[in-house]
């Protein structure tokens, strides 16, 4: 039993540090890039165009991951491309966050006509083509950050209300709930003491999940063109970019391909690290 | 006086013309017990509930008053209601598995009420609901107290939640099958907790329970129900003296005896169940016409 219990909290220990890490990396770059990058990730040098990354044969020195066909700085480009990704993650994030988890937690403890209105509301929301509610967003604010924020918010918040909306139903029904009541506990009291700690655990999991899948989404609408302008280095973008020209310069589109899969992994990882070792009833 | 007088209460499922209670009356004096006894489904639960005004949200009450304390609920608005409800009565739930909130530490859940209902400052409610802790003989109530629910078993679970339910001196408390969740040996030392509790404090208890060998340890009175009716009112020595109904007879037939463990169980006969059947007709009949 203790030992079973150990190799759960060892495995969610690497799991957890590993993708906080990675993270912390991720944010340390966006919060220095200027600092640490080598170049100007906007500074163009046509002579430059497609040098491959170091350990290739006619590397250029200095440009450590290479160059794309513009004879840009991928490391500093990719450096660069953190800052958007994670303002977007951790903004984009927590405004779907607290939206959806808000409603959900209201239908699902109130019910009532609360919950009707709520609940038909999601039901008609989600009916609409996500990608395709996106661009048609994006076409009428103008691209942008806080187009794509406000964007992820609108097509992702029914997410969290659907999920949160059942634990709340859920919890709503425990005796617990009820001797607050009877105590004369207000609702909102009762919902923020009562319900909120219950259903954080699950909360958590889908705010790093979403996270993840706002950085996904930038990274969708800038590699169809409709986020930020094209100079600005976003992992999107580059990918799009690195398209093109794959078999003269895969590192193009290599390397932010990588950083995007590993901050979307290291999401998701924090999300269920982070649930195990604070769940009081898995601690 | 009595402290709790229900007056003909009839409740059923919303926009549903099905009967959960009808018609039920009865009343609890300060410091009495009483048992309400019934198979699933008779509405036991549902009048500890609505006494309570925790009713399911698809639930209304269709008819009667409750009368607490010389007041009647219903005339009261909602907040009021509530507040009254709060200052002086209290629920032991069923199940003490899921009856604490497992994200929160004792302490909170214990001296909430004490914060709430008396207007206590945190400290002295700390203080009180170790008292308490002592009280329903939990040994170390200060490690009790930083503990979470699932660091507990189920009785020490269950002793909380009586301690709890004490700990603001309500006037009355609705025991909602108390002892059902716990296995037996434990269930034997709750109900002498709670016997103990209710007659040091002198706390009036709406005791629902399905178990009529519990109704004869610690209630005064008790009520039979069927169908969401009351089939008979009575004191408790001449209950287990006589039963009255021939409801009430069957039931007491049908529990097993200590005294022979190798006697087939009697069931409630099908005779005896469609009288009480033919009853509720009889009255609902009467109802349509009124």
């Amino acid at each position: 039993m203790a030992d079973a219990r150990m190799m759960v909290r060892r495995q969610a220990g690497a799991r957890l540090w590993l993708s906080a890490f990675w993270l912390g990396l991720v944010a340390l770059a966006a919060l220095f890039a200027p600092l640490i990058a080598p170049h100007d990730p906007l500074a163009q040098d046509l002579f430059l165009g497609r040098m491959p990354p170091f350990w290739v044969a006619g590397a250029e020195p200095g440009y450590w991951l290479g160059t794309d066909s513009l004879g840009r700085d991928v490391l500093s480009r990719l450096i660069y491309g953190a800052r958007i990704a994670l303002t977007v993650a951790l903004v984009a994030g927590a405004a779907t966050c607290v939206l959806g988890a808000g409603l959900g937690l209201m239908a699902g403890y109130m019910r009532g006509w609360v919950d009707t209105v709520i609940s038909r509301f999601i039901d008609i929301w989600m009916a609409f083509p996500p990608v395709l509610f996106s661009i048609l967003l994006i076409a009428v604010m103008g691209p942008g950050l806080i187009s794509i924020i406000i964007a992820i918010v609108i097509i992702d918040w029914t997410r969290f209300a659907r999920v949160i909306r059942a634990e709340a139903m859920g919890q709503g029904a425990m005796d617990y709930v009820a001797s607050a009541r009877v105590a004369g506990r207000g609702r909102i009291s009762t919902m923020l003491t009562e319900i909120l700690p219950n259903v954080l655990p699950t909360i958590v999991v889908l705010l790093t999940l979403e996270m993840g899948i706002a950085v996904i989404i930038e990274a969708i609408l800038s590699f169809v063109n409709l986020s930020i302008p094209t100079d600005d280095a976003t992992w999107g973008g580059m990918i799009s970019e690195g398209r093109v020209s794959i078999h003269q310069a895969w590192w193009v589109l290599v390397f932010p391909l990588i950083a995007l899969f590993l901050t979307v992994l290291a999401f998701s990882q924090l999300g269920e690290g982070l649930k195990d070792r604070y769940d009081p009833v898995l601690r | 006086m009595n402290y709790l007088e229900l007056k003909g209460l009839s409740a059923r499922i919303m926009r549903q013309n099905h009967p959960l209670l009808r018609s039920v009356s009865l009343a609890l004096a300060p410091g009495e017990v009483r048992g309400l006894v019934g198979e699933s489904g008779a509405g036991k639960s549902m009048i500890g509930k609505a006494v309570l005004g925790i009713l399911p949200k698809a639930v209304e009450l269709t008819g009667g008053e409750i009368w607490l304390d010389g007041q009647d609920l219903q005339r009261l608005s909602a907040r009021d209601r509530r507040h009254r409800i709060g200052q002086s009565c209290a629920l032991i739930p069923q199940d003490p598995l899921t009856a604490l909130n497992p994200s929160r530490r004792i302490a909170p859940q214990i001296t909430d009420r004490l914060v709430d209902i008396l207007g206590w400052e945190r400290a002295r409610a700390v203080t009180r609901a170790e008292e308490l802790l002592h009280e329903v003989r939990i040994e170390d109530p200060a490690r009790v107290m930083r503990a979470y629910p699932h660091e507990l078993s189920g009785g020490m679970r269950q002793r909380i939640l009586i301690a709890s339910a004490f700990a603001a001196e309500p006037k009355l408390i609705v025991a909602d099958e108390p002892t059902t969740a716990l296995d037996v040996t434990v269930q034997k030392q709750i109900l002498k907790l709670i016997k103990d509790m209710q007659a040091r404090h002198g706390t009036a208890i709406l005791f629902v329970t399905h178990d009529l060998g519990v109704v004869s340890k610690v209630c005064n009175r008790l009520s039979v129900l069927y169908g969401g009716m009351v089939v008979e009112d009575n004191d408790i020595d001449s209950f287990f003296a006589g039963p009255r109904h021939p409801y009430s007879r069957a039931l007491l037939a049908a529990t097993p005896k200590y005294t022979d463990p190798g006697a087939s169980l009697t069931p409630v006969p099908d005779s005896v169940i469609a009288g009480v059947r033919g009853e509720i007709e009889a009255f609902d009949q009467r109802q349509a016409h009124v």
